[in-house]
């Protein structure tokens, strides 16, 4: 992992990395979902709009999938001080924030036709819009503290408390009632028929190869915005002395 | 008929969403990237 502690080596793979992944990203994702809206059969409960599956449940996972990163980047950057951890946390909390809000919107809308209603203050919605508020008020923080030159280490103890709710999301539909279905996909078990998971499966590949590309981008942009302002300061510095 | 018609109209609603919500990411992501590389390069210049 300290490999890539230096800046300048990881900025050499990542400059490697980002277009090909956004690529890549966009097209398996956009094939999956065009395969999952003309290939697969209208589900015999939830008629076409089964479809909506290939875009909500990777949406979710990559929702979740965010902030287990910002933990798990929150913790390297506290235990083992990694340099990059802290501009890692901070790149995945716009695209984890962003597909929070997919899934929440397509949850809604997939609601609508199969339970009667847009929303429900039940433990799954209700434990994923605290995510959405988690997301925000992270973005919040660790933005000001970068602005202000602070530690942002008050931003990755924000990161570890906040993955409390990961768990409890992921047990939200076993824990309490619930509109929402049961988990479908447990650990080497699936409930949902092959002509639907297979779209599903690629769709999710597709939107994580994506949310890579995109996180790389954003630490690719924080990185350039630091070295940007060092070099301004150090300019400015040796202006005033050579002044004085 | 009319009930097929309607759950299109949720379907392509829950698609649009999506493909919206991700370019605005992807493009903006982008865009803020080439911007701060291009800013760095400047004060490299200067």
């Amino acid at each position: 992992m300290h490999g890539f502690a230096n800046p300048a080596r990881f900025l050499k793979i990542a400059r490697w990395l980002t277009m090909p992944l956004l690529v890549s990203g966009l097209v398996i994702s956009m094939c999956a979902v065009l395969w999952g809206l003309t290939q697969v059969p209208p589900d015999r409960l939830m008629g076409e709009t089964v479809r909506i599956l290939f875009v909500h449940v990777p949406a979710a996972w990559l929702s979740m999938g965010g902030w287990s990163a910002i933990a798990i980047a929150s913790l390297a950057e506290l235990v083992w001080r990694h340099p990059l951890a802290a501009i890692a946390a901070r790149a995945a909390a716009v695209p984890g924030a962003t597909f929070t809000a997919i899934c929440l919107a397509t949850g809604s809308i997939w609601g609508r036709p199969t339970w009667g209603t847009w929303w429900v203050w039940d433990g799954r919605l209700t434990s994923m819009l605290v995510l959405l508020f988690l997301y925000f008020g992270y973005i919040a923080l660790s933005s000001s503290l970068a602005r202000e030159g602070q530690s942002s280490r008050i931003a990755a103890i924000f990161g570890l408390v906040g993955a409390i709710n990961i768990p409890i999301i992921n047990r939200s539909v076993v824990w309490w009632n619930s509109l929402h279905q049961p988990p479908s996909i447990t650990m080497g078990q699936s409930a949902i028929d092959p002509v639907f998971l297979w779209p599903l499966l690629i769709a999710t590949l597709g939107f994580s190869l994506l949310f890579g590309g995109v996180v790389l981008a954003r630490m690719r942009a924080i990185l350039a915005d630091i070295q940007a302002e060092a070099r301004l300061r150090r300019k400015a510095l040796q202006a005033e002395e050579s002044l004085a | 008929m009319r009930e097929a018609l309607d759950q299109w109209l949720f379907v392509y609603a829950a698609l649009g969403i999506t493909l919206a919500g991700t370019l605005a990411l992807v493009l903006s992501s982008w865009h803020a990237m080439r911007r701060a590389e291009k800013r760095r390069e400047e004060t490299r210049k200067r």
